[in-house]
């Protein structure tokens, strides 16, 4: 059975949708059975990260309003035999996704897979609401950055009162992820560091995503980049999260990219 | 390597790019455009419905998008029972593959 995650923000563009496709890449290429599900209808964008636009037929909503069964809705990935795409409708709006609707296809997706992650939209509406609701843990990802965090603490507090484990009092798993951190600026006091979001947010940490310009090529080329570039920082970075989620005690370090000789003469005054 | 680095990420941009031009192609369509697949997936299985059985749960509709031509895949397995009638009645038809320009 499945673990169903959601990652989450609040925030828009912090790195949710990238963290999706990279946690999905790093868990499947590892071996386990993983289904990434977008749930922002209306502006889908998980398909253009896993590279698999071209090939989506039905969606989300289709298996919600019984049009698609499931099998026929999931899209495997090309790469890697194990990881699976449940794209969202870029046609209709969020009001077509319905809470039994969603219930049922989260519960259909458990028994096949090992690991449901749900990348919900940003802000705090339906879409994200329902994108939550079913899920056994959030992932809460979070720039360290002062609206971030702000939307970060909203977005666990509606973790704690709307999800489907807090309507029935369990306690609802949230962890940090700490996206495009830059030690050295944080070192100087020009961000804010790991241990002031901890500090604020006091949720467990699972990770920490070095800012790095391997995301942004990973995007372009429509490669999660765990896959695109593992050696780089990030991918790095990832795979420890990966091996976290798993139950691996994986020591906590920001990885750096390979600095190239621009970086080594002028990087930290640049920076 | 820096040398590498610029042309790597000028392809990556360059990919970006077609990646984009493809899908938007697709996409102004209209937003009744994404929906002609499954209308073409339903009308088609009813057209084969009515000659041979057939499962709606063991068929498999692929496509892929392409700047000049996109392919639509449609696989339908066919029951013994229902080849049997296939080949009686419409031997000469494969339903496999239908290319849309």
């Amino acid at each position: 059975m499945a673990h169903v995650l959601v990652v989450t923000s609040g925030k828009g563009g912090v790195g949710k949708t990238t963290s999706t496709a990279a946690l999905g890449a790093a868990l499947a290429r590892g071996g386990e059975r993983v289904a990434v599900v977008d749930f922002d209808v209306g502006l889908r964008n998980l398909d253009l990260l896993m590279g698999a636009e071209r090939r989506v037929v039905y969606d989300l909503i289709h298996v919600v309003q019984g049009t698609a069964k499931l099998t026929q809705a999931l899209i495997r990935d090309k790469r890697i035999d194990s990881l699976f795409l449940l794209a969202a409708s870029q046609t209709r709006d969020k009001d077509s996704l319905t809470e039994d609707g969603v219930e049922r296809v989260i519960r259909e997706l458990r028994p096949f897979f090992d690991w449901v992650i749900c990348d919900s939209p940003a802000g705090i509406e339906r879409g994200a609401s329902l994108a939550m609701r079913y899920a056994d843990a959030a992932i809460v990802v979070a720039n360290p950055e002062v609206s971030s965090v702000r939307d970060s603490d909203r977005i666990i507090g509606l973790l704690d009162s709307t999800t489907a484990k807090a309507r029935h009092g369990e306690p609802m798993d949230k962890f940090l992820l700490l996206t495009r951190y830059d030690p050295i600026r944080a070192e100087r006091g020009e961000m804010l560091g790991v241990e002031d979001v901890l500090d604020i947010l006091c949720i467990p940490l699972l990770g920490i995503i070095p800012e790095s310009r391997e995301v942004l090529n990973a995007s372009n080329m429509g490669t999660p980049v765990t896959l695109s570039n593992p050696e780089s920082a990030p991918a790095r970075a990832y795979d420890d999260v990966a091996r976290r989620l798993k139950g691996e005690s994986v020591p906590l370090v920001v990885p750096r990219d390979k600095s190239g000789l621009f970086n080594k003469l002028f990087g930290r005054r640049a920076a | 390597m820096k040398l590498m680095g610029w042309f790597g990420r000028q392809r990556s941009a360059e990919t970006a790019q077609h990646r984009l031009q493809v899908l938007l192609m697709h996409e102004r369509g209209g937003p009744g455009n994404t929906d002609l697949i499954p209308i073409l997936h339903e009308e088609i299985l009813a057209a084969i419905g009515r000659h041979i059985p057939i499962d709606a749960d063991k068929v498999e509709v692929r496509i892929e998008r392409g700047d000049a031509v996109s392919l639509l895949e449609i696989d339908i397995e066919i029951s013994s029972l229902a080849q049997h009638l296939l080949h009686r009645r419409a031997p000469a038809v494969d339903f496999r593959h239908t290319s849309l320009r």
